[in-house]
C-alpha cells in the first residue's frame, strides 16, 4: 500500500489536502455529538415501527446498531438522511439534530442533507451502468467532476474492489457478483465524501477476506467520518465499533453505550440474553 | 431389483389422465389459432401472387406509382407514403405527451383517489373503439377548427388512439425499475429529476420503446378512424405534407377490396402483403429490443 501511496498523482494529493482542510473545519467541533436523536418515533400507517429513540451519536466514531430481524434498524437508519420521506405510509415524529440543526425542520432540503449523509443499503443496488459510471454517479450529480478518474479509483481502492475491476471499468455493474456489487455500492457512497456514512449490513454477502477489508475501510473512514453501521454479526460490532445501540423487538432502543460496556457488562438483562444468543 | 410394490399404494392413474386431457386441450387450442393464421397468410399470398402472374400487374408500378383508375397502372406508393407520414406525425404527437404523463403518474403523482381514478380511466381509454377517436377528431379538428380532411387530422386521431397504450406500457416499464435504484440515487444527493433523468429513464427506455412500437404497429393498420376523418380512399397522388389530403395503406386496401372486377382483388391482396410485412417487422423489432435489454434489469 505504501508504494502505491508514493506514486499518487499530484491531482490526488490536491484532493487529499482539500479534504484535509475540510476535515480540520470539522475537528473544531469534534467533541459535540454529530447526531442527536430526541424522541424519534416512526409509524408505517398505523403500525408503530420505532418507539421513541434517544441517542447521541459521536462524531468520527463508529456506531454499531444491532438487534433481531424486523426490530427497526433499517428504519432508524433511513430516518437519519430522511430516506423515509419517500415512503408514502411512513410518518416520523420527534427530532434529529445534525450539527445542532433539526433535519426535520421545514427549511432543511433532504437533497442537501443526503449530500452530507451518504448511505449504503441492505440490498446492493447498482445502476444498470458501467462500473465506472456507478462510482462516478454521485460525483457527477454533485458537480464534483474534476479529477473524476482519480476520485473513482480512490473510492474503488478503499472499498477493496479496485484490483478486481481495474481492467473492466467499462463493463456493466450488473455483471458483478453479489459481494462485488456490495463493495461497488460502498465505493459509490464514499466517492463524493459524505460527512456521515450510514451502512446497512454492508458485509452481509461478503467472504471473510472481503469482510476484513471492508472492516479495515470502516476503521479507516472513522478517522475522518462518522459511521453508523447496522450489522447482524456480533463479533463484527465488537471489533469495529466504539458505540453500540441495541434495538429489540417492537422497535425499542433498549441500550446505547460504549461497545465494551454493551458486550462485557450490559445493564439490561434482555441485551445480555440477545448478545449471548439466548434471544432473537 | 428390491422394493417391488414400493409405490403400489400410490394411485396416480386418474390424476395423470386428467393431466393428459388438459394438455391435449391446450395444445388443440393453440394449434387452432396457428392453423387459422397460417391459412389466412397462405390465402393472401396466393391471391397476391396471382396479380403479377395472371393479370400482369407490374411490381415496379405497384411499388413506385400512386393509385389509378386503371388496374394495370395502379400503384401503392401514395398509400405507403401516406402511412409513413401518418406514423411519423403520430409518434411526434403521442410519444412525448404519453411518456411525460407516465412519468408524472409513476414518479410524481401522490397516491390519491384522483390519481387512481385517472389510471383506471387510462386503461378504459385504451379499450375505446378506434372509430370513436375518428369521430372526435372529425367534430373537433376537421369541422370545429376547420382543418379539413388533412393528414395532420388523421395523425391526431391515431395519436389519441395510441396515447393510452403508450402511457400504460410506459408506466409498466417505469414500475419495473427496482425501487432500490431510486433509493441509491437519491441517497447520493440526487434530486428527483436527476434520479429520473440518469437512472430511471435509461433503465426504462427499452420497455417504453417496445410499448411504443407495438402501439404504432396497431395504429398503422387502423382503417375506421381515417375513413371517419376523411382520408382519400384511393391515393391517386403522393401526399406533399401534413396539410395535404392523404390516403393510407389500410384505406387503400379497403378501396381495392370493395372495387368491382377481379384485378382489384389481387391488388388488395398485394397491398395486404406489404402492410403485413411492415407490421410484422415492427413487432419483430419490438421483440428484439425487449430480448436484448430484458436481462439488464
Ligand atoms: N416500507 C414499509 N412499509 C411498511 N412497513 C415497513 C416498511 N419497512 C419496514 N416496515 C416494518 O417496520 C419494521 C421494521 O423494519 P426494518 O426494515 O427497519 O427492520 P430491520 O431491523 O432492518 O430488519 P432486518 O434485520 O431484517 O433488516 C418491520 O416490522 C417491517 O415490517
Ligand atoms: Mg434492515
Amino acid at each position: 500500500m505504501s508504494s502505491q501511496e508514493q506514486t499518487q498523482s499530484n491531482a490526488e494529493l490536491e484532493i487529499e489536502t482539500e479534504i484535509q482542510s475540510e476535515r480540520s473545519d470539522r475537528e473544531t467541533r469534534a467533541d459535540e455529538p454529530v447526531l442527536e436523536v430526541r424522541e424519534l418515533d416512526v409509524h408505517y400507517g398505523d403500525e408503530r415501527a420505532l418507539q421513541p429513540v434517544n441517542a447521541d451519536i459521536p462524531e468520527k466514531k463508529v456506531t454499531a446498531i444491532i438487534g433481531p430481524s424486523g426490530c427497526g434498524k433499517s428504519t432508524f437508519l433511513r430516518c437519519v438522511n430522511r430516506m423515509n420521506d419517500q415512503i408514502d405510509v411512513c410518518s416520523v415524529g420527534g427530532e434529529l439534530y445534525f450539527h445542532g440543526k433539526n433535519v426535520y425542520d421545514d427549511d432543511v432540503d433532504p437533497v442537501a442533507l443526503r449530500r452530507k449523509i451518504g448511505q449504503v443499503f441492505q440490498r446492493p443496488n447498482p445502476f444498470p451502468k458501467s462500473i465506472y459510471d456507478n462510482v462516478a454517479y454521485g460525483l457527477r450529480i454533485q458537480g464534483k467532476t474534476d479529477d473524476l478518474d482519480t476520485r473513482v479509483e480512490r473510492a474503488l481502492r478503499r472499498a477493496a474492489l479496485w484490483s478486481e475491476v481495474e481492467d473492466r471499468l467499462d463493463e456493466s455493474a450488473l455483471d458483478l457478483s453479489g459481494g462485488q456489487q456490495q463493495r461497488l455500492c460502498i465505493a459509490r457512497a464514499i466517492a463524493p465524501d459524505p460527512e456521515v456514512l450510514l451502512m446497512d449490513e454492508p458485509a452481509s454477502a461478503l467472504d471473510p477476506i472481503a469482510t476484513a477489508k471492508v472492516e479495515d475501510l470502516i476503521e479507516d473512514l472513522a478517522e475522518n467520518y462518522t459511521v453508523v453501521i447496522v450489522t447482524h454479526n456480533m463479533q463484527q460490532a465488537a471489533r469495529i465499533s466504539d458505540k453500540t445501540a441495541v434495538f429489540l423487538t417492537g422497535g425499542e432502543l433498549v441500550e446505547f453505550d460504549d461497545t465494551t460496556t454493551i458486550f462485557e457488562n450490559p445493564a439490561n438483562q434482555a441485551v445480555e440474553d440477545y448478545i449471548t444468543g439466548k434471544f432473537g | 431389483m428390491g422394493g417391488d410394490g414400493l409405490f403400489e399404494d400410490v394411485d396416480l392413474t386418474w390424476v395423470k389422465r386428467k393431466g393428459t386431457a388438459f394438455y391435449l386441450l391446450c395444445l388443440a387450442s393453440s394449434l387452432f389459432g396457428i392453423v387459422m393464421l397460417g391459412f389466412l397468410i397462405l390465402d393472401v399470398l396466393y391471391e397476391a401472387a396471382l396479380g403479377p402472374i395472371e393479370f400482369e400487374i407490374s411490381l415496379t408500378t405497384f411499388l413506385t406509382d400512386p393509385a389509378s383508375r386503371h388496374p394495370e397502372q395502379a400503384g401503392y406508393l401514395g398509400a405507403i407514403l401516406g402511412s409513413v407520414w401518418l406514423m411519423v406525425l403520430t409518434v411526434i404527437l403521442s410519444f412525448f405527451i404519453g411518456v411525460g404523463s407516465a412519468i408524472y403518474l409513476e414518479e410524481y403523482a401522490p397516491d390519491t383517489r384522483i390519481t387512481r381514478l385517472i389510471e383506471a380511466n387510462l386503461t378504459n381509454l385504451a379499450g375505446v373503439p378506434s372509430i370513436v377517436y375518428g369521430l372526435l377528431v372529425l367534430a373537433v379538428f376537421v369541422n370545429g377548427f376547420t382543418l379539413g380532411s388533412i393528414l395532420l387530422a388523421g395523425s391526431i386521431a391515431l395519436a389519441l388512439l395510441v396515447m393510452p397504450i403508450i402511457i400504460v406500457s410506459s408506466q409498466e416499464a417505469l414500475r419495473a425499475v427496482p425501487s432500490g435504484m431510486r433509493d441509491g440515487s437519491s441517497a447520493t444527493g440526487a434530486t428527483r429529476w436527476q434520479t429520473i433523468r440518469h437512472v430511471v429513464l435509461p433503465a426504462a427506455i427499452p420497455g417504453i420503446m417496445t410499448g411504443t412500437i407495438l402501439a404504432l404497429a396497431r395504429a398503422i393498420g387502423e382503417t375506421a378512424p381515417l375513413i371517419m376523418v376523411g382520408a382519400i380512399l384511393s391515393a391517386i397522388r403522393l401526399p406533399s405534407g401534413p396539410f395535404d389530403s392523404f390516403g393510407s395503406m389500410p384505406t387503400q386496401i379497403y378501396y381495392w377490396a370493395t372495387a368491382p372486377g377481379p384485378e382489384w382483388g389481387h391488388l388488395a391482396a398485394m397491398a395486404i402483403v406489404v402492410l403485413l410485412a411492415v407490421m410484422l417487422s415492427m413487432n419483430a423489432a419490438a421483440v428484439l429490443l425487449r430480448n436484448r435489454y430484458e436481462k439488464d434489469l
